[in-house]
């Protein structure tokens, strides 16, 4: 009974996050057109994009690893299914284990390692360099980002549990009205536009040099499965910002939820601006960028974090 | 008519194929896709890759060096694909229809759906072809 109930909470959740991954996405390249004064694409846009490539026909090209390359898109889209299911059950249900902070964290990489294994398995030669950025900027954001995600964990008395950082938040305010707070939230942006893909990291599939990068051999529905996996990764790590940095109003009731909302849709506009107001970083120079100032930052961060302030 | 059709015609991702054109025409698809024309708001991208693709924009005369690629091109975009042949040289083989070089208009080696004539077509005068191929389509 147990399993069933949780099969289907996993269906309806996939429903409810892939339609309102796609919604957000729409948000977001709206934003972009606006900013480029453009009128940009009408609401439906991504629907309509996850629908044509639903019609369109699957090419597996020859020299690929069958499997491989047909099993990871939708490795991706249940990865981050199952991110967004655990943060919905966190707000809704209040559910969460010890340690499901770390649990997360491994499940937020499995996005960029199932582009990584789609891609070599696809045995194209600007595959090969898509994947090779991809690996390398995995590991470059990732430090920054677990440097971000430790601090919180620190003020809320050393837990790893996400539903206690956030219930912290409720008692004692947000994470964000604090020097550390700042700090995090700061650094936890700039990661996440890593994690994202988005503009100043997105060399994994950059257009222009390298033809879409690891996503270059695929086409109809397994290349709409990794963009519908993009598109609930924007709604999810967004939410985990705010659960981490900018709790402090538990969601009881219509009002605090259009808060909650609110929140989202600030840091959701924060990631678009980063976007659309910085140029492409080479692979050199995001490593740097990350391994050096963000990293010491951070360091910095967990330090005054365990001061207390 | 059906759903996919419906999202198909809303939602086109582009690849340029050069086959031997000018370069007038390339930069009059560079300036459609700028944000002072905005073919996004009719769903219309840029992609990197013929795999991603919807549309081939073609330009140029097919010449004999040419004629593999495009075959080739053309043979790697999943179907259904639109080709649209943009320039005089693609549609009929304009100023250069006598050229050694010359290996055909478009039509000759893949199958063409729009032709938007011109030496170089606007920008204009190419998303109005684009446009009106949208609405013939049933």
């Amino acid at each position: 009974m147990n399993v069933i109930y949780s099969f289907w909470y996993f269906v309806l959740s996939f429903i409810f996050l892939s339609v309102i991954g796609l919604f957000v996405s729409w948000i977001d390249r709206k934003i972009t057109a606006r900013i480029q004064w453009r009128v940009g694409p009408p609401w439906y846009q991504s629907f309509a994009d996850i629908i044509k490539l639903s019609g369109k026909e699957v090419l597996v090209p020859e020299g690929s690893n069958r499997f491989t390359f047909i099993f990871s898109p939708i490795l991706s889209v249940i990865a981050s299914t199952i991110c967004g299911t655990m943060l919905l059950l966190v707000l809704r249900k209040n559910f969460g284990f010890g340690g499901d902070l770390i649990l997360f964290i491994y499940l937020l990489t499995i996005p960029s390692l199932s582009i990584i294994l789609g891609g070599s398995s696809s045995g194209n030669v600007l595959a090969s360099v898509g994947i090779s950025r991809e690996l390398k900027l995995l590991l470059s954001y990732e430090l920054p980002f677990i440097c971000a995600i430790i601090i919180p964990a620190i003020k809320a008395n050393f837990t790893t549990s996400l539903i206690e950082i956030f219930q912290y938040q409720n008692l004692n305010g947000s994470n964000i009205f604090s020097l550390s707070g700042i700090i995090g939230f700061i650094i936890i942006l700039i990661a996440s536009t890593g994690k994202l893909g988005v503009v100043p990291f997105d060399l994994a599939e950059a257009e222009t040099e390298i033809a879409g990068g690891a996503l270059i051999e695929y086409s109809g529905i397994l290349l709409g499965f990794y963009k519908l996996a993009k598109s609930i990764l924007l709604f999810v790590v967004p939410l985990f910002i705010v659960i981490l940095y900018l709790g402090g109003t538990p969601i009881i009731g219509f009002g605090s939820l259009l808060i909650f909302i609110l929140k989202y849709l600030v840091v959701l506009i924060l990631i678009t601006l980063i976007r659309n107001t910085n140029p492409r970083l080479r692979i050199d120079q995001s490593l740097r960028f990350f391994w050096g100032w963000l990293t010491l930052i951070g360091i910095l961060g967990i330090l005054i974090s365990l001061s207390g302030v | 008519m059906n759903l996919k059709l419906k999202a198909l015609k809303k939602s086109l991702w582009v690849y340029h194929v050069s086959a031997g054109s000018c370069n007038n025409c390339d930069i009059e698809i560079l300036d459609l896709l700028t944000p002072r024309f905005d073919v996004e708001r009719f769903g219309i991208v840029l992609v990197g890759s013929p795999r991603h693709a919807d549309v081939l924009l073609c330009t140029g005369i097919v010449n004999k060096k040419c004629v593999e690629r495009v075959k080739e091109v053309y043979e790697q975009t999943p179907k259904p694909c639109v080709v649209v042949a943009i320039g005089a040289c693609a549609c009929s083989g304009g100023i250069f229809r006598d050229g050694y070089q010359m290996a055909g208009p478009l039509n000759k080696i893949i199958p063409v759906d729009v032709y938007i004539p011109g030496c170089p077509p606007k920008p204009e005068a190419i998303i109005a072809g684009i446009v009106k191929f949208l609405k013939e389509i049933k």
